[in-house]
């Protein structure tokens, strides 16, 4: 409804707010507050990643059942159908599309983790 | 009802070092939910000593924890020892006239625990190539020390395991798809049991106290211990999470599978297949995953409400883009 200030914006206000208060702050009460500003980085990466990334999950998910659906009901679909014994690693395109949607969930949730594969950090 | 641990330390210093010891030190190091580690020292009888007093805050109950009680732990810290494990030595094991609650006491070994420490500070560069074959000698140790008995220990095989956790997958009503494939295909590849050995059940990066020069100092926190497949202890601290943004070193962040199984042949231990070993790191991972989502749930379901249990959550991810790597390149 209005361009400024942005969702964004307000989270990586208090963000870094956060940050300014923490080294006045008790080591568990510092050690916590680092925990919400990750949070509400998370949150930031979010909103800006999260529209782009989960169209991509319902494009490959839609891909892999055949038909179209929303994201909830594409994923319960995809779950039972591992579940069930329908899909395995041998499914054609079903391990490239899960390392996609792994691989977006991550930068959205913890950019920093170096996962199984990755060399060091540069 | 509130433990006055400081009383309680003085009162201890002078049962083990004799009248007219004092504590020289007390200090309250870290502490979860429901454990506490304290440093204290004293000037007793036989010099000084520096020590450790691990004790439980809240009461403990064997029907539904998975840890054992401190004082098993402490037997096993014992029983291993005496088998040539690198473990610290129990001083004292406190009862009831202690005024402690349940605790035992340690020799304080000194090192780094801390698992980014271990696999990136220069400190540790000129030891660290000899870290995983040493943690493989520190596993034969342990495994080859037969189970004391009387201490009731779980025991767990690899489908047990799947089972558990599955139903645990279940009850939080989550739906990730590379979970499932996980579970599949773990089950599909779960190796015959082997006959059974004590673990530490917690043997990874973080848990074990490293010397700069020495390496390997101790084994710490044994209350996950329990009986099963030795591959088990060897797939925990190959399990990418705890290698701490070294993925390219698949033991702990600092050293290869070659030398981890190298150093446990040659203590010892009897030869374990790479594969096993992958089936319980990529197990690893999946528990790990599902211990994220049950620590979110603690919040959710208003148990805990601190900001760091949903940021765990989000941890879940982390695990999948390991497991689906891992499911990629197969066992």
């Amino acid at each position: 409804m209005i361009t400024h200030p942005t969702t964004e914006e307000l989270v990586e206000s208090v963000r870094l707010w956060i940050d300014q208060i923490r080294p006045g702050l008790d080591p568990r009460n510092a050690f916590l507050a680092r925990v919400a500003a990750n949070a509400l980085a998370a949150v930031g990466r979010e909103l800006s990643e999260g529209p782009a990334a989960e169209a991509e999950a319902v494009r490959l998910m839609a891909g892999l059942l055949g038909h179209e659906g929303t994201f909830e009901a594409l994923n319960a679909e995809l779950c039972a159908a591992i579940r069930g014994g329908d899909m395995t690693v041998e499914t054609a395109g079903l391990l490239p599309a899960l390392h996609v949607m792994a691989k977006h969930q991550l930068a959205i949730d913890q950019p920093s983790y170096r996962p199984e594969g990755a060399g060091p950090r540069p | 009802m509130a433990v006055d641990v400081r009383a309680g330390l003085e009162k201890l210093a002078v049962r083990l070092g004799g009248q007219g010891a004092a504590l020289t030190e007390a200090q309250r190091l870290s502490g979860g939910a429901s454990m506490e580690t304290w440093a204290f020292g004293f000037d007793g009888a036989g010099g000084p000593e520096r020590l450790i007093l691990r004790r439980r805050s809240v009461p403990f109950d064997p029907e539904s924890a998975r840890s054992v009680s401190l004082a098993t732990e402490a037997a096993l810290i014992r029983a291993t020892e005496a088998h040539g494990a690198r473990v610290p030595h129990v001083r004292h094991v406190c009862g009831e006239a202690d005024g402690l609650g349940e605790a035992y006491v340690m020799v304080r070994v000194d090192g780094e625990t801390l698992g980014r420490k271990i696999t990136s500070d220069p400190r540790f560069d000129a030891v660290r190539p000899a870290l995983a074959r040493q943690c493989g000698e520190a596993l034969a140790g342990i495994h080859k020390t037969p189970p004391p008995p009387g201490l009731g220990l779980k025991a767990i095989d690899g489908k047990g395991e799947l089972d558990r956790y599955e139903e645990v997958y279940r009850a939080t009503g989550a739906q990730r798809p590379i979970l499932e494939l996980a579970f599949q295909y773990l089950r599909r590849h779960t190796p015959e049991p082997v006959e059974p050995v004590l673990l530490h059940g917690d043997f990874r990066n973080g848990n074990i106290m490293f010397d700069p020069e020495a390496g390997v100092a101790a084994v710490l926190d044994w209350e996950l211990a329990h009986i099963g497949d030795p591959a088990e202890d060897m797939g925990w601290i190959c399990t990418n999470s705890w290698r701490f943004g070294r993925p390219d070193r698949p033991v702990g962040g600092f050293g290869d599978y070659a030398d981890l199984l190298a150093g446990y042949a040659a203590a010892g231990g009897r030869a374990i297949d790479l594969r096993r070993v992958r089936f319980w790191q990529m197990l690893g991972s999946l528990r790990w995953g599902i211990m994220c989502l049950t620590m979110y749930l603690s919040w959710r379901d208003g148990a805990e409400k601190s900001v760091e249990r949903p940021m765990i959550g989000r941890r879940v991810s982390e695990t999948e883009a390991d497991l689906v790597v891992l499911l990629e390149e197969g066992l």
